[in-house]
């Protein structure tokens, strides 16, 4: 079960969360013109919580059979994780500059035989959540206590695959299950609302007989909050619909959803870089 | 004449000969895998006992999954077991998995590396009366064409149940094709099944076309083979029970003294076992090749029998295919 959040352990998780943001940026400058930001940008506090204080975990012994289970369905947002798993010490931040590049081990959409700690392939939407819920169906055969958590987004809440597992998740009672939405409105395409819209999106799944609890994921606190309350549930499984700001933490990139499959111009790259640093201050010198 | 190394039915050109269909040595198999080996699980679309999973169902409830109709929520969740450990086996009618849910299957189970075995039943124009929505044509086509892919095709129930055996100790994806209706008997237990080999099973010294067929057509090679010996003219007949990965030294070895070829399967020729073959004799040592198969075309209800005749599949077209490759040789 998860501890407590201390407001010392919170202030170095918002400075972690800081740093990888600064460093989602920077690996971003490197790869040429290509992948995610505005995605990685918003899910740092979720990831930095994950890595940094929820998960059971060990960067030396990714395989390690007891460990909990981080799956990415939005492959896409891979950045982040890897900058995560670069921070907790799965491999050398230096190696982040490799990200879809040849011959690295930090494929543009994240590969499971590539690099050791990532669970499993994603990138096309909506098959996270099947293949969490046969972890968690292995896990319950074999008697595991891990937790399986189960990252996806909102847009790909349009794959009809998606709700097949949510039906499939319930009938099974799922308990250890815990899936966190990335609802942050923005799809390649346009805001979600109006390309294909989710709601009443609660009630949706509540109405498939999960246990929904919703918060601002950018509030680290409250994402702790949530995941305890999730981790009590005992008869089904949970979903955490966190509101997230995409580009969070740059202010010319949140909430424009241009951002959702482009990487920042070096001139751009600066100046994100330079409101992060400024922010990293503001929170090592609060109280 | 039939090849007695292979100890294969003695029955086989009798009237009486057993019937069974291949689903049948699947639900076999499969039981028997979950006796010997506790991480086999298995998986099933809303279709659990015509693809015969019931038996395992029955034995080992807590290791098998309804899905409901739902194919690719069942791939990616036997994905999902199968890298934690598990030997997943998902059952459905080909035409749905691995047609349906071929992207799932791409994704989560073949680049994945995830040890996921996909039976797909109802396979061909075999399946018969539910028409070509039902009738898997294209499923070889689109499994062999998958990096480092295993797939299957077994010529009668005890092969099939042996096919499915065998794919359990492969720690990757393996497609296996099945088919509804009952059809003859041609192996024995005793007849080998060797993944990644192709087996002469009607034999000649001097061979002037080689057979190579797959699936329950075998039969019917097998039974032209018969019909053009006794008209003087001698052929090979090959059982290709494992599409992918091709014997090369096989092919070659039994292409050599006939030097044309006959291929015969019940699926589209375009991307199907004979594809494999030319595209393998292309690269070593080109030659006459004539296809048997559906020729750009879906097929559509009637009885198993009937379609075959009707689509060019039969004895008959085998035979004048024969000939017709002979006339095509240097």
């Amino acid at each position: 079960m998860t501890e407590d959040v201390t407001p010392a352990k919170i202030k170095e998780l918002k400075l972690k969360a800081n740093q990888a943001r600064q460093l989602v940026i920077e690996t971003l400058t490197q790869t040429g013109g290509s992948g995610h930001t505005a995605g990685p940008l918003g899910m740092a506090d979720i990831f930095t919580a994950f890595y940094f204080h929820i998960l059971r975990h060990d960067s030396k012994n990714p395989d390690w059979e007891n460990r909990d289970r981080l799956i990415l369905s939005n492959g896409h947002i891979c950045p982040i994780r890897y900058v995560s798993m670069a921070q907790a010490g799965y491999f050398p931040i230096e190696e982040l500059k490799t990200l879809r590049q040849i011959n690295s081990r930090l494929q543009g959409h994240p590969h499971r035989t590539a690099l050791p700690g990532v669970e499993t392939t994603s990138g096309p939407l909506g098959e996270g959540l099947s293949q969490a819920l046969g972890i968690a169906l292995a896990g319950r055969i074999d008697k595991k206590d891990y937790f399986t958590y189960v990252l996806t987004s909102d847009g790909e809440h349009q794959e009809g695959n998606t709700w097949e597992a949510a039906m499939m998740a319930s009938k099974e009672k799922l308990n250890r299950l815990i899936q966190i939405i990335d609802y942050n409105n923005i799809q390649i395409d346009g805001n979600v609302a109006d390309i294909m819209p989710l709601e009443p999106f609660r009630a949706k799944y509540e109405s498939f007989n999960w246990h929904a609890i919703a918060i601002d994921g950018n509030d680290i606190n409250a994402f702790v909050n949530a995941i305890q309350e999730a981790q009590q549930v005992t008869d089904k499984p949970t979903i955490i619909i966190a509101h997230t700001v995409p580009g969070k933490g740059v202010s010319f990139m949140e909430n424009d959803y241009h951002w959702h499959g482009k990487p920042p111009k070096p001139e751009e790259a600066e100046k994100a870089l330079a409101e992060l640093k400024a922010e990293a201050e503001k929170i090592a010198n609060a109280n | 004449m039939l090849n007695p190394n292979l100890k294969l039915n003695q029955k086989l050109f009798d009237k009486d000969v057993e019937v069974e269909p291949t689903r049948a040595g699947f639900g076999t198999g499969l039981l028997h895998l979950g006796e010997v080996n506790p991480n086999v699980v298995a998986l099933s679309a809303d279709l659990t006992e015509s693809t015969q999973v019931n038996k395992f169902a029955e034995k080992f409830p807590e290791r098998f999954f309804e899905i409901g109709v739902a194919e690719q929520n069942m791939a990616a969740v036997a994905a999902g077991l199968a890298t934690s450990g598990k030997v997943a086996f998902i059952s459905s009618y080909a035409t749905f998995s691995p047609g349906k849910n071929w992207e799932t299957i791409r994704t989560t189970a073949v680049y994945n590396e995830a040890n996921v075995k996909i039976a797909g039943h109802h396979s061909g124009i075999m399946t018969g009366p539910d028409g070509a929505t039902h009738q898997a044509t294209e499923d070889i086509a689109i499994t062999r064409c998958w990096p480092k892919m295993h797939v299957y095709v077994p010529c009668d129930s005890i092969e099939a149940k042996k096919a499915t055996i065998a794919s359990a100790n492969i720690t990757t994806a393996v497609y296996l094709r099945y088919t509804r209706d009952k059809t003859p008997i041609i192996t024995t237990d005793e007849t080998p099944f060797i993944v990644g080999k192709v087996q002469p099973f009607w034999i000649n010294e001097n061979p002037k076309v080689t057979i190579f067929a797959t699936g329950y057509m075998l039969y019917y090679a097998l039974l032209a083979a018969k019909e053009l010996e006794e008209e003087k003219l001698p052929v090979l007949v090959v059982n290709v029970a494992t599409i992918k990965p091709l014997e090369q030294e096989g092919i070659l070895e039994a292409t050599r003294i006939s030097q044309a070829v006959v291929t015969v399967e019940d699926h589209q020729v375009e991307g199907g076992m004979g594809s494999t073959i030319a595209e393998l004799l292309a690269k070593t040592t080109p030659l006459p090749i004539e296809f048997i198969g559906l020729q750009d075309t879906f097929a559509e209800s009637g009885r198993p029998i009937e379609l075959i005749e009707k689509y060019g599949l039969g004895t008959k077209s085998i035979k004048e295919a024969v000939k017709r490759v002979i006339r095509r040789k240097i």
